[in-house]
């Protein structure tokens, strides 16, 4: 069991590379990204071309409280880190749960219009093409803010509970940096259906 | 000097019950033996995908055969295409990944040990999952059965009107299931590479294997997904009642073609990238020169995993696209081939002026060289659209491409067997069974693939389970079925010297192969931990600056 | 190497004995793809002595030799020159093919249909193809009847590809390249035959079991021939009084469910239009030849001929079947 020593020519002064939670993250959100734009292809794609059924024009109302919601869930979100990193562990606390409040209204929101759109309109998953297309990718979008808000209630659960120190702050920005992920897919799927769609 | 050596005293080490020894590997994080899992489970597989190989090459062996039934024969090339891509390439390309990346840039281990381990299960699951489906494929009733839809499942032949029962479901979920450890995996190897090189190896200085490693994971991250995203379509048009494939909805088949190719064709880069990066380990060590063109290499690769990314409906040329995109889809697929032939050249160009030692991991090196030159210039005929008019869904395409992933890829893979075998078991691989392997591997692959054109040229389909008379098919497929058992045979010679050899081969030292990347400097195999301590690297080529301390690579870079 | 050689030997060799090779186009679109691959064939043929004769040369120039086996050869890194040239030369070569590609793209794709075009629908089904003339009234199914076609006036045949279910694709190599028949997705494709004669080919993209048994069947007529078998087409069906018994039985069981016989109550169009079964060789898109016995064995049972096709078995007993084949048999 011996190892042949390597050659110390020099020893770089400053050897610093990034931090692997967030190399890690950004090349999550670079895969979602890739299946959210598949998803907004389709959808794309099949603008104007459902066979029957209402017509985007007919049913839609553009979110715009709810919209207001999510993106401001980011700025709170990122101000919850930065209170973090300054050790202000309330600020953290409360910012932090405003997010998932805020994100909670956007779900609520969402599901209302859901409630909206089938009951009121007809219009499911398999009515025609818009709704397959619709459906799917708000529906996608959906899933990813569950699951944000399901991990940002884990951390406030620890946080909560005193586990959430200033020397955490990096695992808590990678987080924020999913839920700034999902707003980001959120301006894009309601400009695609919400604007360009109609 | 900065490093010591840490050795545990024989004594201590006690002989283990199984079951712990079980245990330990099951519940392992260590990359070392994630790897190891990975390569032993795609060896298995690709014994099944072998088998289903056989009987196809059986059942085409003459015209109206009736060795097995048309249903069993569309299962069987369902199954052989989906499990050896899926299941045997994609693991054991990420085995040797997870193996060496770590070790080459002077790490402990990957950035994420427990990430990495799940994704391996979550791997081998999938691939049960869809061995499953030969039982369960039908639902409740019925003897089940596997896909039969093809490893590419165009729509709407996987409509439920088509595809009945749940052979397909087991098809795409299996394959979401893998598609998700594939992303978890090319996460922690971007991590790793980005933030766990030890001092002093700056992204210039790493070896091109993990280089090339980088870009293929790159690729994976925005390749497999459109195959996630295309197959929760499919799902939500067969459970949830959707229409993303339905035509009668006004939806659109040619939409899964193109989410299909916008994963399958980058998704052969990402098999072809790893064996490049074993072919630009080996052929400078065997020809004792450092490779030719280092940062051109490097941008030939990024500049490959960009233009794969445009070439995609060159799978589609006969789909009834207009002349423009037809024409676009051509000069994309002809422009890869550039930097792909500039790769050929450097590898040449390492070669010459060298002191080229034939050794097993050597002879499969060059077979790549030969056998990956006609592949790509198949390639090019392919990628002119007219000629692809007749050509395409021919047993030229499917010759065309088992010579780069057989003639290529597996050959290269032979020869990262064969090099690093001996630092992951300490052992040397039998130079004697080697050639064997070898020659047979190539006169069974040769007999198979080449002659594998002409029925093609002469007109002959794909995906047919029987063939008329009299097309002038018949003693080509009886030869290309030959070949195929040959090659059989090869394997299992090659997997009779990785058993065998373990046993009775001379230990390896260190560094067998008198090469220079960090891999070598530690034991074979390599302790737990990688290195006593972390080294620190000052060239390309650390331990050729420390066998050459007069001539270091540090003056030259 | 044997590769190359197979390759290039291919054309010479092997036009002859093969009825399908791509090797002996008899059409425009088929000439001109050849055209095209001999050109392409040259230049990667051209390529790949070039770079084989390198990689030969230098392994055995450059081989380790006992003598100087203990030294390191000269440690090259790279040049700029030498990759500069192997970059430039294939880039132009790329060029180069290209253009010759995109020409023939819209020479084939792009044609203008000329007035004395024939025109036909063809539908894929699983697994047979029907064929339908809408200018001439005719519809039959899995053998194609168009005429040959004259250079100094051209009479080529325009198609446009329909499908009724999955994915196929119309492949007869010596007469044209492949085109795809998509649901939802009409698309042209268009041959002009040189000669009279039989070409044959098959469905190319997988499309379910039997997809191996989805034969076409091309006949390129004289522009007589071809005349009278439209003439023939048109007519409505052969009443045969002698045969009422099997007609019978046919109008009330399933079969007119699927199959059409003009002039009667049978008007389904899942299968293939039985109106002039006789006039063709095969059955079964070219499954089996059109014999009475194979022809009983098929309405009996289609498992036995094209196992998975989706023709079930009627069931009907054998007195039954005998009469249906005797009205089959009069259906010319």
């Amino acid at each position: 069991m011996s190892a042949v020593a390597t050659p110390v020519v020099e020893i770089p002064r400053a050897w610093n590379l990034p931090y692997r939670g967030k190399v890690a993250m950004a090349s999550l959100i670079i895969a979602e990204s890739a299946i959210f734009t598949i998803f907004v292809v389709a959808y794309l794609f099949y603008l104007g071309k459902s066979v029957t059924g209402p017509t985007p024009r007919e049913v839609l109302e553009t979110p715009i409280f709810f919209t207001i919601c999510l993106l401001s869930s980011s700025i709170t979100v990122h101000f919850a880190g930065k209170s973090l990193d300054r050790n202000n562990r309330p600020a953290f606390l409360v910012l932090w749960s405003l997010t998932i409040v805020l994100g909670g209204l956007f779900l609520f929101g969402t599901g209302r219009e859901w409630h909206r759109l089938i009951y009121e309109h007809g219009l499911t998953i398999s009515t025609n093409l818009f709704g397959t297309t619709y459906y799917s990718l708000v529906g996608l979008h959906a899933f990813h803010v569950t699951a944000g808000l399901i991990m940002l209630t884990v951390v406030l659960i620890f946080g909560l509970a005193g586990q959430v120190h200033q020397d955490q702050f990096r695992r808590v920005d990678v987080l924020a940096l999913y839920w700034h992920f999902v707003d980001a897919v959120w301006v894009v799927v309601f400009t695609v259906v919400y604007i360009v769609g109609r | 000097m900065s490093s010591d050596a840490i050795t545990i005293p024989a004594l201590q080490v006690q002989e283990k019950p199984w079951v712990d020894a079980l245990h330990e590997w099951v519940t392992t994080v260590d990359h070392k033996r994630l790897g190891i899992l990975y390569i032993v489970y795609a060896l298995a597989f690709l014994l099944f995908g072998g088998i289903e190989a056989l009987i196809i090459r059986i059942q085409l062996m003459h015209s109206h055969n009736h060795f097995v039934s048309p249903q069993v024969f569309n299962r069987m090339f369902t199954m052989h295409g989906t499990t050896m891509i899926f299941f045997v390439a994609m693991p054991v390309l990420f085995g040797f990944a997870n193996y060496l990346v770590p070790v080459m840039i002077g790490a402990r281990d990957m950035a994420f040990p427990r990430l990495n381990a799940f994704s391996f299960w979550l791997f081998a699951f999938s691939g049960l999952l869809l061995y499953f489906s030969f039982l369960g494929g039908s639902g409740l009733y019925g003897a089940g059965n596997a896909p039969d839809v093809g490893w590419w499942a165009y729509a709407p032949l996987t409509a439920r009107a088509f595809s009945p029962g749940h052979s397909s479901d087991y098809w795409t979920l299996a394959l979401l299931a893998s598609g998700f450890g594939s992303i978890g995996t090319a996460i922690n190897i971007i991590a790793t590479i980005l933030c766990l090189r030890c001092p002093g190896m700056k992204l210039s200085r790493m070896p091109l294997f993990t280089w090339l490693n980088l870009v293929m994971a790159g690729m994976v991250l925005i390749a497999i997904t459109p195959l996630s995203a295309a197959q929760i379509m499919l799902l939500i048009d067969r459970y949830l009642g959707g229409h993303f494939f339905d035509a009668q909805a006004g939806g659109s088949a040619v939409l899964w073609m193109h989410f299909f190719w916008i994963f399958g064709h980058p998704e052969v880069y990402i098999l072809i990238i790893p064996s490049f990066a074993f072919m630009s380990e080996i052929v400078p060590v065997f020809s004792r020169k450092p490779i030719f063109g280092y940062p051109v290499m490097v941008a030939a690769t990024i500049c490959i995993a960009f233009v794969s990314l445009s070439v995609w409906a060159h799978h589609m040329f006969t789909v009834g696209m207009n002349s423009y995109a037809n024409s676009f889809f051509a000069i994309t697929s002809m422009v890869v081939g550039i930097p792909t032939g500039i790769k050929i050249f450097n590898w040449i160009g390492t070669m010459w002026g060298g002191k080229i030692q034939f050794k097993t991991p050597m002879l499969f090196c060059i077979g790549f060289l030969f056998q990956f030159l006609i592949a790509g210039l198949t390639g090019i005929m392919l990628a002119t659209a007219p000629f692809d008019w007749q050509l395409s869904l021919s047993y030229f395409v499917v010759a065309h491409f088992h010579y780069v992933i057989v003639g290529g890829i597996l050959f290269a893979l032979f020869g990262a067997f064969y090099y690093w075998y001996p630092k992951m078991t300490g052992r040397m691989l039998s130079e004697t069974l080697g050639k064997w392997n070898f020659w047979l591997f190539l006169i069974g692959f040769h007999m198979t693939f080449d002659v594998m054109h002409i029925p093609g040229l002469l007109g002959m389909p794909r995906r047919i389970y029987t063939y008329e008379p009299g097309r002038g098919w018949d003693t080509l497929n009886l030869i290309v079925s030959i070949g195929a058992f040959i090659q059989a045979i090869a394997i299992l010679v090659f997997v009779a010297n990785l058993i065998i050899s373990y046993f009775k081969e001379a230990k390896a030292g260190n560094d067998p192969w008198d090469a220079w990347t960090l891999e070598w400097s530690t034991s074979s195999p390599p302790p737990a931990y990688n290195f006593a301590t972390v080294p620190v690297v000052a060239s390309r080529r650390p331990l050729w600056d420390l066998k050459h301390p007069e001539d270091p690579d540090s003056l030259y870079e | 190497m044997f590769a190359l050689s197979s390759l290039l030997l291919a054309p010479k060799a092997l036009a002859a004995p093969s009825p399908t090779s791509i090797f002996a186009p008899q059409s425009t679109p088929a000439k001109s793809i050849l055209d095209l691959s001999i050109f392409v064939l040259s230049i990667t043929g051209t390529i790949f002595v070039v770079v084989c004769t390198l990689l030969v040369y230098s392994i055995s120039k450059f081989r380790a030799k006992p003598a100087n086996a203990n030294s390191e050869p000269a440690q090259v890194y790279g040049s700029t020159q030498i990759e500069l040239a192997w970059t430039i030369i294939p880039v132009l070569i790329v060029v180069v093919l290209f253009l010759a590609t995109a020409r023939v793209i819209h020479a084939i794709q792009d044609a203008p249909e000329p007035a004395g075009a024939v025109e036909v629908t063809a539908i894929g089904h699983q697994y047979w193809w029907e064929f339908r003339y809408p200018k001439l009234g005719i519809v039959t199914a899995n053998e194609l009847h168009i005429p040959v076609s004259d250079p100094s006036h051209p009479t080529p045949t325009f198609l446009q590809l329909l499908s009724a279910d999955t994915d196929h694709s119309f492949w007869v190599p010596e007469l044209a390249g492949k085109t795809d028949l998509i649901p939802n997705h009409p698309n042209r494709m268009w041959m002009d035959p040189h000669r009279t004669g039989i070409f044959l080919g098959q469905c190319a993209q997988y499309c379910g079991a039997q997809h191996a048994k989805m034969l076409l069947r091309v006949s390129v007529d004289s522009p007589q021939d071809f005349a009278a078998w439209v003439r023939g087409q048109q007519q409505p069906a052969v009443q045969d009084a002698s045969v009422m018994a099997g007609r019978q039985l046919f109008e009330h069981t399933a079969c007119i469910n699927c199959h059409t016989v003009s002039g009667t109550p049978a008007d389904g169009r899942f299968g293939p239009d039985l109106t002039h079964l006789m006039s063709r060789t095969t059955i079964a898109a070219g499954a089996t030849e059109n014999t009475p016995q194979n022809l009983r064995q098929w309405i009996e049972d289609p498992e036995e001929i094209k196992h998975g096709s989706l023709m079930p078995a009627m069931k009907l007993s054998d007195q039954d079947v005998d009469a249906v084949v005797s009205y089959m048999e009069t259906l010319r």
